[in-house]
C-alpha cells in the first residue's frame, strides 16, 4: 500500500481487495512500536505481583508436580525408562509457552480493539505481540527444565544443536494459530469459550504426559502431523537423548508452516475490516 | 500548490447488524435457541458481505460519493451534524477502515488524533507511556527521544514522570497523551475533537499549537462542533450531511450556511399536555430561543439581539404572574436572570388563556460560547407560590464573527470574560 520514497510516502486507499501477502516493508516501518509493545506486554504482565517472575516458573512447575503425582506415580506411565519428573519438565515448559501464547494471541485483536478503532498500524502486530513476550517466560521457565536435569545427571546431547530450530517451531505453532484464531474471534467470540477445550485436547493429543512411542505405528505419522508432537519430541531428543525420529518431525513442520502461511492470508484478508466487525 | 490529499467518489456502508425476528411464544423460543446458532454464524458471517442493489434496511450508508481536493498547507475544517459522516470520513483518511468504494490518494505521513491518548496503559510510569504512545502514533523511538524534553515540558507533569499513570489525575494523562500527540511532525495532521478535553486554559495552549503546525506547512484536517474553534482555525471548511459534502467554500460562508440550517432541538421545547410542567394554576407549554428575525435558532450572531420566549397557559383566574428565566453558561457560571417587567400585566390578575412572554437580550452583550436556560414562573398573589421550575430547558450557542465589527475588533484569538459587550471608544491624542 505504500509506496514512494522514505521521505514523502504515499499512500493509496482503496476497497478491501481479496487476498493479500504479507506487508514485510510495512512492519519493518512499524518495527519501533513493535518493540515497546513486547516491551509493554512484559512488563505489566506481572505488574503489583509480590511474586513477579517467578510466576514464569511457579505455573509449569505446579503442573509438573501434579503430573508426577498423577501420571508418574498413580497412573505410573511408561516413559522409556525416564523419570517421569524430567521427563514430563522437558515438554510441559514448551507447552507452557505454546498455550499461554495461543490463549493471549486468540484473544488479541478482541482486547486491542478501543487502540484498533483510533488509529492505524499494521493490525499484524496483535497477534504476534504475545508469542515474542511470552518468550521472556520462557526462558525463565527453562532454569526448572534444567535444574532437574542437574538434579538427574542428564546432558544435552550433541542433538542441542537444533535448539535454534525447535525454538522457532515452538513460536511458529502460536502465531500460526493466534493468526487464525484472533482473526476468527473478532466476528465469532466463540474462540473464547472454545479454548479452554481446544487446549485440552491439544495437551493430551501430543506426547507431553506420555510417550509417542505409545501411538500404534500405524497411526504414527497421522500423529505426528500435530506440529506439537515434532515440538516436544525435539525438546526430549535435544535434552533428554531419546531417539530423534525425523520421519515424525517433519510432518509437524509442515502443518506448522501450512498453518502460518494460511493464517498469515486470514490474517491479511480480515484486518481491514476488523474495525467494521467486531 | 501540490495536493496532500484526492478523495475520488468514496463511501461507506455499514451493516447494522440488528436482530430481526422476534419470539412470541414459549415453544417457539425454545426453538429458535435450537436454531440460533445457524443463524448466528450467518448473522455474523455476512457483517461485512455485500451484495449489489441489496436494499435491506439493516444497511447504512455512513458516506455516499464524497469527493474533495486538499493542497499542501490548508487548514480545512469539517463540519456536520451527528450522523453526517464525520468520523467515518476521518476513519478512512487515517486508514482504520477502508471505503466500501472509492479511493484516496495521500501524499506525506499522516497522523490522526482521533482520541488522544491511545495505548495508554495504567501500569506503565509517565515516560514509558510517552514512548509508547509516541511509537503508536507513528514515532519512531529516536524521534522520541529527541522530543522527549520538549514533550515534558509542554505537558507540565514532570514531577510525576516515573509514576504509574494509573496514580494520575485525568487532567494529567490528558495533558500528557495531548503532549505526545502535539509533537508529532506529521505532513498531514487529522484531529477530531481534541479541543474538548483539559481545562481552557490547556486547551488554548492546543489551540495555539495547532495553528503552528498549520502555519508551518502542515494540511491540517479538523473536524469539531465548536464553530469558534472552526473559524479561528480553518480558512476552508467542508460541510457533511448525511454521508455528502454540502457544501465545500470559505469557512466564514460555510458555517453561516451551517448555523442559518440550524435547527436543532435545543433552541426549541414544546411539553405536551401530559408532560407540561405547573400545577393546577399555570402550566409551562414551550421554551423557545428566537433571531430578531424571529427564527428558532441554536445558534446565535454575536451582533444580534436573540429572545427567550416562553409560552404558558393560565389555568384559573385571579392570579397574578412572575415569568422569570436564568441563563447559564458553559462553565457554569450563572450569567444573570431576568423577570418580566411588561407594564401590561404587572401586577394585574390575569384572566385564564394563552400567553407568551419574549425577553429580549441586545446584541453585542454575552460572551461566546455556550448558554442554558433555566425557566420559573412564580405567582405573587393570591400567594407567594413557585409554579415551575425547570432547568436546562433550550440551549444556544453564541458565536463571534471575524469581521472585525464585533467587541473583539481585530483580534482573533482567544478572548475570555463572560460577557462582551461593545463599548463605546474615544481615542485620540488629544480628548476630552
Amino acid at each position: 500500500m505504500t509506496e514512494g520514497n522514505a521521505s514523502i510516502p504515499i499512500v493509496t486507499i482503496k476497497p478491501d481487495s481479496g487476498w493479500q501477502v504479507i506487508n514485510v516493508a510495512e512492519l519493518w516501518s512499524y518495527r519501533d512500536l513493535f518493540v515497546f509493545l513486547i516491551w509493554r506486554d512484559i512488563k505489566v504482565l506481572y505488574a503489583q505481583t509480590v511474586l513477579g517472575f517467578m510466576w514464569a516458573i511457579l505455573n509449569p512447575f505446579f503442573q509438573i508436580v501434579v503430573f508426577s503425582v498423577i501420571f508418574g506415580r498413580i497412573a505410573k506411565i511408561e516413559t522409556d525408562g525416564i523419570p517421569y519428573v524430567l521427563f514430563s519438565t522437558v515438554a510441559i515448559v514448551p507447552w507452557t509457552y505454546m498455550s499461554t501464547s495461543m490463549i493471549a494471541a486468540s484473544q488479541s485483536l478482541v482486547s486491542g480493539q478501543s487502540m484498533l478503532g483510533k488509529v492505524y498500524f499494521p493490525r499484524l502486530i496483535f497477534p504476534l505481540t504475545p508469542p515474542l513476550a511470552k518468550f521472556v517466560d520462557f526462558v525463565i521457565a527453562m532454569v526448572l527444565v534444567f535444574g532437574v536435569m542437574v538434579y538427574y545427571k542428564v546432558t544435552p546431547t550433541a542433538n542441542i544443536v537444533y535448539l535454534p530450530v525447535f525454538v522457532i517451531l515452538m513460536i511458529l505453532v502460536p502465531i500460526g494459530v493466534g493468526m487464525w484464531l484472533s482473526s476468527l474471534a473478532i466476528r465469532f467470540r466463540d474462540v473464547k469459550f472454545a479454548m479452554p477445550f481446544f487446549l485440552n485436547l491439544l495437551i493430551y493429543s501430543a506426547p507431553i504426559l506420555y510417550t509417542a512411542s505409545a501411538i500404534p505405528h500405524e497411526y504414527r505419522m497421522l500423529y505426528s502431523f500435530n506440529p506439537i508432537v515434532a515440538v516436544i519430541e525435539g525438546y526430549r531428543g535435544m535434552l533428554l537423548g531419546t531417539e530423534m525420529n525425523w520421519s515424525y518431525i517433519w510432518p509437524g513442520m509442515v502443518s506448522a508452516i501450512v498453518i502460518f502461511v494460511t493464517g498469515a492470508f486470514y490474517f491479511r484478508k480480515m484486518e481491514r475490516i476488523v474495525v467494521d466487525v467486531i | 500548490m501540490t495536493t496532500a490529499i484526492k478523495v475520488e467518489n468514496i463511501s461507506k456502508q455499514f451493516r447494522l447488524g440488528t436482530k430481526v425476528e422476534k419470539e412470541d411464544s414459549l415453544v417457539r423460543a425454545l426453538f429458535s435457541t435450537i436454531k440460533a446458532p445457524l443463524q448466528n454464524y450467518r448473522r455474523y458471517k455476512s457483517l461485512y458481505s455485500f451484495r449489489d442493489n441489496d436494499l435491506s434496511p439493516d444497511i447504512l450508508w455512513a458516506l455516499k460519493d464524497v469527493s474533495f481536493d486538499v493542497n499542501r498547507g490548508e487548514v480545512v475544517g469539517i463540519i456536520g451534524h451527528n450522523g453526517a459522516g464525520k468520523s467515518t470520513l476521518l476513519k478512512i483518511l487515517s486508514r482504520i477502515t477502508p471505503p466500501s468504494s472509492g479511493s484516496i490518494r495521500i501524499v506525506g505521513r499522516v497522523s490522526s488524533l482521533l482520541e488522544v491518548g491511545t495505548g495508554f496503559h495504567p501500569e506503565l510510569t509517565g515516560r514509558e507511556n510517552v514512548y509508547l504512545n509516541g511509537t503508536i502514533l507513528g514515532m519512531r523511538k529516536k524521534e522520541v527521544d529527541n522530543k522527549f524534553s520538549e514533550i515534558v515540558e509542554f505537558s507540565g507533569v514532570e514531577k510525576f514522570l516515573d509514576t504509574p499513570v494509573k496514580r494520575y489525575s485525568s487532567g494529567m494523562r490528558v495533558r500528557l497523551a495531548f503532549a505526545v500527540a502535539a509533537h508529532l511532525e506529521p505532513e498531514i495532521m487529522i484531529v477530531d475533537e481534541v479541543l474538548a478535553v483539559g481545562d481552557a486554559a490547556f486547551q488554548k495552549k492546543c489551540l495555539d499549537k495547532m495553528q503552528d503546525v498549520g502555519s508551518q506547512g502542515s494540511t491540517v484536517l479538523f473536524v469539531s462542533h465548536s464553530m469558534p474553534a472552526i473559524t479561528r482555525m480553518c480558512e476552508r471548511v467542508i460541510m457533511l450531511k448525511a454521508g455528502s459534502v454540502f457544501m465545500d467554500a470559505t469557512a466564514h460562508d460555510v458555517v453561516s450556511a451551517y448555523l442559518q440550517g440550524e435547527r436543532d432541538n435545543t433552541a426549541e421545547r414544546i411539553f405536551t399536555d401530559t408532560d407540561a410542567p405547573g400545577d393546577t394554576e399555570v402550566k409551562l407549554h414551550a421554551v423557545r430561543i428566537l433571531t430578531d428575525d424571529h427564527r428558532v435558532t441554536e445558534a446565535i450572531d454575536i451582533r444580534r439581539a436573540l429572545a427567550i420566549e416562553v409560552e404558558y397557559e393560565v389555568l384559573q383566574p385571579g392570579w397574578v404572574l412572575m415569568p422569570t428565566f436564568a441563563l447559564w453558561n458553559g462553565e457554569g457560571v450563572n450569567v444573570c436572570v431576568a423577570v418580566d417587567q411588561d407594564l401590561t400585566w404587572r401586577k394585574v390578575p390575569r384572566p385564564p388563556g394563552r400567553y407568551t412572554s419574549r425577553g429580549w437580550i441586545p446584541g453585542n452583550l454575552l460572551s461566546e460560547g455556550m448558554f442554558t436556560v433555566n425557566v420559573t414562573m412564580w405567582t405573587l398573589e393570591p400567594v407567594r407560590k413557585m409554579q415551575y421550575h425547570v432547568t436546562d430547558v433550550v440551549a444556544f450557542q453564541v458565536v463571534d464573527t471575524l469581521e472585525g465589527d464585533s467587541s473583539r475588533g481585530d483580534w482573533k484569538g482567544d478572548l475570555p470574560g463572560v460577557i462582551r459587550p461593545k463599548l463605546i471608544w474615544e481615542t485620540g491624542s488629544n480628548i476630552k
